[in-house]
């Protein structure tokens, strides 16, 4: 099926990689700039880089950033995976239909929609915007994109092999710790991925639910770019784009690690 | 599954490792105590080398915060987990956060270098009889231009100039709908501070001529488009005016005559402390005359300071750029509180604007 | 697998969540948008919603997320049909996908430095002989960065159904003596039709609602819908209107999600 791409197709796709990835290379290349803006590189400085380890309140940031999106990505991985093994075992379809659609409205939502009603919903609690409305809100858009990861696992599983598991006299407890869960592996761990990735890559929701001096990067390059140019924040890309390219390469070693033992179950 | 336990392990241990390298270092900024205090001001606000003079001859120890807006201020206050023993919030803040009751009444008799400060600058309608504040510096809001990129006789000396032809996606504006609005009802002859939906109605619509000579709405991104000649004008205040002005020397800074806006950022004691002894000896400190003087002439605002002024640069005192004389100031207004109804109708009519651009 | 193996336990946190993050919060925002500033019962945020102004707003927010949907189409397909004719075709897709796992404002900051009147384009077009241009604060821009964001969401869908395309139909029109661009309109095309509702929808409902990009790279210049909401909740502390905008816009996200079919793959920007 492969075959050759006509030398027009070739450039047309090196161009396109050219573009998507220029600006990213363009931001990292000027955080080693001695001078000041993202013009006219003058000579090479890690000065940016110093300047970042040296600001105490954004080393907090960062490590706040990495803490909502490991926890709420946890929280979100475990409320998922438990709401998508109970929606395959409602058997009524106008009510699953329904589990389905709340689902996606989450994940089809603008941002914008989203933090706005939950910036509501905090007030309305009494809730104190900070670090627990954060996490709460990035748990929450989470929980569903962890549904949708397992969902297609569970619904591949066949039911001969519960049903040999419980006429061989396992407990139900039994089933869902040795033989769903395992089975379900691969779906949980990209679930979970892919929490924290929309965590990291959220803006809108936590610029909206956020306070109390409480900030994580993606709002803090916000207000840093509101006052101009500075290029701390070109060394806080570059650092970012490394700690990225090593989370995705962590999401296809554990998933092909556990595609690999999953093979092994079946074999 | 034991994969699966020994993960959720890992990730709640480095959440933990995470949360408490996070704190450890929070709660090192965030000291208090007897021999010390927390001055809570906007950023490139101070010469630090007067933090250390006044930490040398009181022996008070200084822990110095930065903020970068009213309402980022005011929510860290409110919260209270840190203990702010002065703070430097501009003239509605200290009218909103003494009706808030978050701030101490200041004891007039710690604070005796008060009478170096021109006592035009005190009494003012946002805190009668300096009950609760005293100005720090002060500013106006006016039109920063480039001229050599706008066409020569324009000198803004009148709202008026902006509209001009010449400066077709020339202008930018500040993004605060107190500012624009009452730019346009300034510009319209009105004050900035009507309450009146028809006077409101008339400078928005004039506002909307302006349309096709602006090229931008927004904040402190202005200041290097100006210095690097990439903008041409800007609305802006006189404080970020005079940033700019330092660093590149062909900008000029004008305010209309037709009137603007008079703001002040002042000292206050947030109900936070927990050293107010310490809090008045620094307001004392930094209004004493050469304290005054040196401060004013690193951050460059115009300072309220009468007997600062006499030791500093006359030319620089004497600019009425900066140092409007008293006939000047007389059309310059400060915001009032509107309340929060008439708030809503500046910012509904500065959206409205927005949207014809 | 059979009903006697389940039990109703693991639904009842995800039950409990959903309720308390999906339906109460759609419900507020209703409640929301029919109170005035004082809190009290009020028509008048939808009577100034369908105001001249406002309504103006909503159709330049649809005709600028419109043009940015069919530009990052126009990108898009041509790249996910070539991207299946590679040889490592899942790696390139992976490499296509990182750039969107970079922080959205991290890319629209490098976009300030990039259209800037000393940056690289403006260089670029200096040593061809133009005059050096301001590229920020326009609308052309604005339409650029976002289409720039979009692009490997896009891709993605577009290459799943792709990718599933028997390419057999393809080889049997040509047989037929179906031209190129025949074969591309009858039969690729809409086989792939799946993909590209998708596609859009990802793209569509985000362009509505983005705010961020309006105010760093257009200056103010386009306000969307969600920079709308955005002021009235942030800036001008009036809910009641900012529900009402953010009403209108789930609604409008209902009928897109009816018109493409419901999708699994989600995109948020």
């Amino acid at each position: 099926m492969t075959s050759k791409l006509s030398l027009g197709g070739k450039a047309y796709l090196a161009l396109m990689f050219l573009i998507l990835y220029a600006p990213i290379f363009y931001l990292m290349l000027y955080s080693f700039n001695s001078g000041d803006s993202m013009s006219g590189f003058e000579s090479f400085t890690l000065s940016h880089y110093a300047d970042v380890f040296a600001d105490t309140r954004l080393i907090v940031i960062l490590l706040d950033t990495v803490l909502v999106a490991l926890l709420s990505g946890f929280i979100a991985t475990v409320i998922g995976t438990l709401g998508a093994i109970g929606i395959v075992s409602v058997r009524n379809r106008w009510w699953r239909h329904t589990l389905l659609s709340l689902n996606n409205v989450l994940i089809v939502s603008p941002d914008v929609v989203i933090g706005a009603s939950f910036l509501i919903l905090f007030t309305l609690i009494g809730a104190k915007l900070g670090f627990a409305s954060v996490l709460l809100s990035h748990a929450a858009f989470s929980v569903p994109i962890v549904v949708l990861m397992v969902l297609p696992k569970l619904l591949e599983m066949k039911t001969s092999l519960i049903d040999a598991a419980l006429d061989l006299g396992a407990s139900r407890r039994d089933v869902l710790t040795r033989v769903v869960l395992p089975m379900i592996q691969p779906g949980i761990y990209a679930g979970f991925f892919m929490a924290i990735t929309y965590s990291l890559d959220d803006f809108a929701v936590t610029f909206f639910v956020t306070g109390n001096g409480f900030s994580t990067l993606s709002v803090e390059i916000y207000s840093m770019a509101r006052t101009g140019i500075t290029l701390t924040v070109n060394a806080i890309s570059t650092l970012v784009f490394l700690a990225t390219l090593i989370v995705v390469a962590g999401y296809y070693w554990v998933t092909n690690r556990a595609r690999a033992a999953e093979a092994e179950v079946r074999a | 599954m034991k994969s699966l336990i020994r993960s959720s392990i890992a990730v709640l241990v480095a959440c933990a490792l995470l949360f408490y390298a996070s704190y450890t270092l929070n709660a090192t900024s965030n000291a208090g105590g007897a021999g010390v205090i927390t001055v809570y001001n906007w950023g490139e606000y101070i010469d630090p080398d007067l933090i250390t003079q006044f930490e040398e001859e009181t022996g008070i120890h200084v822990i110095y915060e930065t903020f970068d807006s009213n309402e980022a201020m005011l929510t860290k206050i409110q919260q209270g987990g840190s203990a702010y023993d002065v703070a430097v919030p501009s003239e509605y803040m200290v009218e909103k956060m003494a009706e808030e009751g978050l701030l101490l009444p200041l004891d007039p008799s710690k604070i005796p270098n008060l009478a170096h400060i021109d006592p035009y600058f005190l009494n003012l309608p946002f805190d009668p009889g300096n009950r609760y504040s005293i100005p720090y510096f002060w500013g106006t809001l006016g039109i920063v231009y480039n001229p050599n990129l706008v066409p020569e006789g324009l000198t803004f000396d009148s709202w008026q100039d902006l509209w001009d032809p010449a400066l077709k996606q020339k202008v930018f504006l500040y993004d605060g709908a107190r500012e624009v609005v009452g730019m346009g009802l300034n510009s319209i002859g009105e004050s900035l501070n009507v309450k009146d939906e028809a006077l409101l109605r008339r400078a928005t619509d004039h506002l909307k001529t302006l349309v096709p000579n602006i090229k931008g709405v927004i904040g402190d991104e202005i200041t290097p488009l100006m210095v690097n000649n990439e903008a041409a004008v800007a609305l802006t205040f006189s404080g970020q005016a005079a940033d700019m002005m330092a660093e590149n020397e062909d900008l000029e800074y004008s305010v209309p005559r037709e009137g603007s806006n008079l703001w002040f950022d002042n000292f206050v004691i947030p109900k936070t402390s927990k050293n107010i002894e310490g809090a008045h000896a620094f307001i004392n400190f930094m209004l004493d005359a050469e304290v005054g003087a040196q401060n004013a002439d690193y951050v460059g605002y115009s300072t309220p300071n009468a007997a600062a002024m006499e030791l500093m640069d006359e030319e620089v005192v004497t600019d009425e750029r900066f140092y409007p004389t008293g006939e000047q100031r007389k059309n310059l207004e400060v915001y009032q509180n509107l309340g929060p109804e008439w708030m809503g109708k500046y910012s509904e009519y500065f959206m409205e604007f927005k949207m014809a651009l | 697998m059979s009903a006697k193996s389940r039990s109703r336990a693991p639904i009842v946190p995800y039950a409990v969540w959903m309720v308390l993050f999906v339906i109460a919060p759609i419900a507020l925002v209703l409640y929301y948008s029919f109170l005035d500033l004082d809190r009290h019962f009020t028509l008048a945020n939808y009577r100034n919603f369908f105001s001249s102004a406002y309504l103006t707003m909503t159709l330049t927010s649809f005709w600028y997320a419109a043009i940015i949907t069919f530009f990052t189409l126009l990108i898009s397909y041509p790249t996910a049909y070539l991207l299946t004719r590679t040889k490592h075709k899942n790696l390139w897709l992976i490499l296509i996908i990182i750039p969107s796992w970079i922080n959205l404002l991290l890319k629209t900051y490098a976009f300030i430095g990039i259209l800037g009147l000393h940056g690289p384009i403006n260089a670029l077009l200096e040593t061809l002989g133009f005059d050096p241009t301001q590229m920020l604060f326009t609308d052309f821009s604005f339409i650029l960065v976002v289409v720039y964001i979009f692009i490997p969401f896009m891709i993605l869908p577009i290459f799943g159904s792709l990718d599933k395309l028997d390419r057999s139909l393809v080889y049997a029109a040509r047989d037929l003596g179906a031209s190129g661009w025949d074969t591309f309109r009858r039969v690729i095309f809409p086989l792939t039709i799946s993909g590209v509702k998708s596609g859009i929808q990802v793209t569509f409902i985000p362009a509505l609602s983005l705010f961020m990009i309006t105010r760093l790279i257009a200056g103010n210049k386009v306000i969307t819908l969600g920079t709308a909401i955005e002021e009235q909740f942030l800036v001008a502390d009036n809910w009641g209107m900012g529900s009402t905008i953010a009403v209108f816009l789930i609604l409008v996200m209902v009928l897109i999600m009816m018109a493409t079919g419901t999708s699994r793959k989600g995109g948020r920007a």
